[in-house]
């Protein structure tokens, strides 16, 4: 792996309001009771969808599904380090996201995972969730070659670190190829270091 | 001007500057548990690959493992087939495994330190987000996700972005019956749990230099919980002596090399941050959360915030906080009923804890009512503790005394809140759902504070327990 080069994305949104929205919310901890990712896709926002949203959540309305980009607003992912939270994205459909911060971990797991986060300024994320949800059906690009959002006519343009986008561009984001490139170079690092070995 | 501990660190451990402009870090401990690996090791035998240096690689059980009953096969069927899948996957990679057959096993964070694994100036990757906690021994230590755990199996190496550091100084000394996580709470609660995101977070003065191991470990663990992945303490005397003779801790013909490499790792005197503030240590009191996220706390001497005083931008929250927890704003948090107390977590399981807690239980019985259960962060802990009798004054009490895990820190296991249940917990999140019941609540706090709220049943001011 780690040819697959990653441009962008586009299709329908879907907004899902609120800050600091943690992973443990993504996908309640009962679920990580595991050993495989699969079926974790109609688990995402379980007790959200459940408990607090009279079926009105938008990952339970008719009009969101088949959307691919998840539109969300500060801090989104942040808690526990859980894959499992973007793995359960992933599997209900999310390609790519859009938000004003997400937590590190998170974003990590979501790089690792080839899906792009792209960051607006906060009034430019609730527009576009406006829009999104007065018009379900409106097509959204997100754009990593140029960092760029675009919703109908207008255009946003997005953060993205340099590494980042680089690495999506270059198709880099699987890290295992570039970390095993020179397996010398690990071993005279590991030989500088103090030895972990048990007491006699 | 000189170097902080980070950048020491890192450029130790640098292996080279990835094309990505990432670098690419060598870990020097790498711990993994029953949750977030077995995803790793399906991917490695998917490509084929071997593990690069399993001596560098140590694994435990703690997330799903019962802490009434801990015997084989779980009743819990998923639960075993983690379990059977850590172990599988230790015996086929040549892991060390501190499994439930093994005195050595216990939540991750609690195991590492204990076993003398985690040293200063070491790189330290776990999946799990509260490995800020090992940073307490002067290590650059954080949380990966499963993809990260295959490449550090894979690699012994991470692709990393570099972080800021912020240096946060807590002065003074602490008042009677305030601690370490009163200490957190306050940091969280003034820079915002989202304050830290791209920071490290170097703790030190008067106050943190002035504690013991675990409880620097309480205050590095919630670092994540202000949006830090990494915080960390320089190491210093307590470090030291605190590793010496544990079993995976340099021996005495390499003891003084050790100390002089911890030594030189330590954060210069005139060392560059990009940010720092400054707590008063000896302001602080006991916190309390009343909220869904750890940044939501106040004193327990204060009350809940009025929604109409706040800011435009922090209301909305705030008031989904109120509602989720069913609370007034403006009432004051003591007083505030509990149904459940727990005394555990990788925040505050270990044996100081449990000591902390022992005292205000003592001589007292838990609030007709409420359950309250003390879960020993590691079997070695839970041991300690019966040596001590601890465990027998929390009997006497009306606790229930446990097996060590994680229990309802997140309640993979068969601890859980139910319904609208409201716990006083030592653990370290406050999430709605966090501990099993999705609408059920959780006020976090210190071990005594919890102990003090079991006895009780209500929010408190431990200190009104202390005897003055
Ligand atoms: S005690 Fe809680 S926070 Fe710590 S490792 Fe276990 S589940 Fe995670």
């Amino acid at each position: 792996m780690g040819e697959s080069r990653i441009t962008g994305t586009s299709g329908r949104a879907i907004p899902v309001r609120g800050d600091d929205i943690d992973t443990d919310r993504i996908i309640p901890a009962r679920f990580l009771r595991c050993v495989s990712f699969d079926g974790l896709g109609e688990h995402a926002f379980e007790d959200d969808r459940k408990n607090f949203s009279d079926g009105k959540h938008p990952f339970d309305r008719a009009e969101f599904q088949g959307a691919s980009i998840l539109v969300v607003n500060g801090n989104f992912g942040c808690g526990s380090s859980r894959e499992h939270a973007p793995q359960s994205l992933m599997r209900w459909g999310i390609k790519g996201f859009i938000g004003v911060s997400f937590a590190e971990i998170f974003f990590g797991n979501c790089v690792a995972n080839g899906l792009p986060c792209l960051t607006l300024e906060a009034a430019e994320v609730e527009e576009i969730q406006a829009l999104v949800e007065s018009d379900p059906g409106c097509l959204l690009e997100l754009d990593v070659s140029e960092r760029r959002v675009r919703v109908g006519e207008k255009t946003y343009s997005a953060g993205l670190r340099d590494g980042v986008q680089r690495a999506f561009l270059e198709g880099l984001w699987d890290s295992i190829t570039l970390l095993l490139a020179d397996a010398g170079d690990i071993d005279r690092v590991a030989a500088r270091l103090l030895p972990l070995k048990e007491r006699p | 001007m000189g170097k902080n501990l980070l950048q020491k660190v890192w450029d130790q451990h640098t292996v080279r500057e990835l094309p990505t402009g990432q670098t690419q870090l060598f870990i020097g401990l790498h711990l993994i548990h029953e949750v977030t690996s077995p995803q790793a090791f399906e991917d490695l035998r998917g490509r084929g690959l071997g593990v690069r240096v399993p001596s560098r690689t140590f694994a435990t059980v703690d997330h799903i493992v019962p802490t009434h009953s801990q015997e084989r096969p779980f009743v819990d069927t998923l639960a075993e087939e983690m379990m059977v899948a850590i172990e599988t996957n230790c015996g086929e990679f040549g892991i060390s495994l501190f499994g439930l057959d093994d005195d050595r096993q216990g939540i991750v964070h609690v195991v590492g330190p204990e076993q003398g694994l985690t040293q200063p100036g070491m790189t330290i990757a776990c999946g799990d987000s509260h490995t800020s906690t090992h940073g307490a021994f002067g290590s650059i230590a954080f949380g990966i996700g499963t993809s990260q755990v295959r490449d550090v199996l894979v690699s012994q190496c991470l692709a990393m972005d570099q972080l800021k550091v912020r240096r946060i100084d807590v002065t003074g000394e602490l008042a009677p019956g305030v601690y370490a996580k009163d200490v957190i709470l306050a940091i969280i609660r003034e820079l915002g749990v989202k304050g830290g995101t791209g920071y490290a977070y170097e703790y030190g003065g008067e106050a943190i230099s002035s504690m013991g191991m675990e409880e620097r470990m309480s205050i590095c663990n919630m670092s994540i919980e202000g949006g830090a992945r990494v915080g960390y303490v320089n190491p210093d005397e307590t470090t030291f002596s605190y590793i010496r003779g544990r079993p995976f801790s340099p021996g005495d013909d390499e003891w003084d090399e050790a100390v002089k490499y911890w030594n030189s790792i330590a954060s210069d005197d005139d060392a560059e941050f990009d940010d720092e503030v400054s707590f008063d240590g000896a302001a602080i009191g006991p916190n309390v959360t009343w909220g869904i996220n750890p940044g939501q706390s106040v004193q327990v001497d204060g009350r809940l915030p009025k929604v109409d005083e706040l800011p435009q931008g922090e209301r909305e929250s705030v008031r989904e906080a109120l509602d989720f927890m069913e609370f007034e704003q403006g009432v004051s948090i003591a007083g505030t009923g509990i149904d459940v107390a727990f005394i555990g977590s990788c925040t505050n399981g270990r044996i100081s804890d449990l000591r902390e807690a022992a005292k205000v239980a003592l001589g007292r019985r838990v609030s007709p009512g409420v359950k309250a259960l003390v879960v020993p962060g590691s079997r070695l802990v839970g041991e300690q503790a019966e040596s001590e009798g601890l465990h027998e004054v929390f009997l006497q009490a009306g606790f229930e005394w446990r097996k060590a895990g994680c229990s309802m820190c997140l309640a993979m296991n068969p601890d859980k809140l139910q319904g609208r249940e409201i716990s006083a917990s030592s653990s370290n999140r406050n999430f709605k759902g966090r501990q099993g019941s999705p609408v059920g609540r959780t006020l976090l706090m210190s071990p005594a504070m919890v102990a003090a709220a079991a006895i009780a049943g209500e929010v408190v001011d431990v200190r009104e327990m202390m005897g003055g």
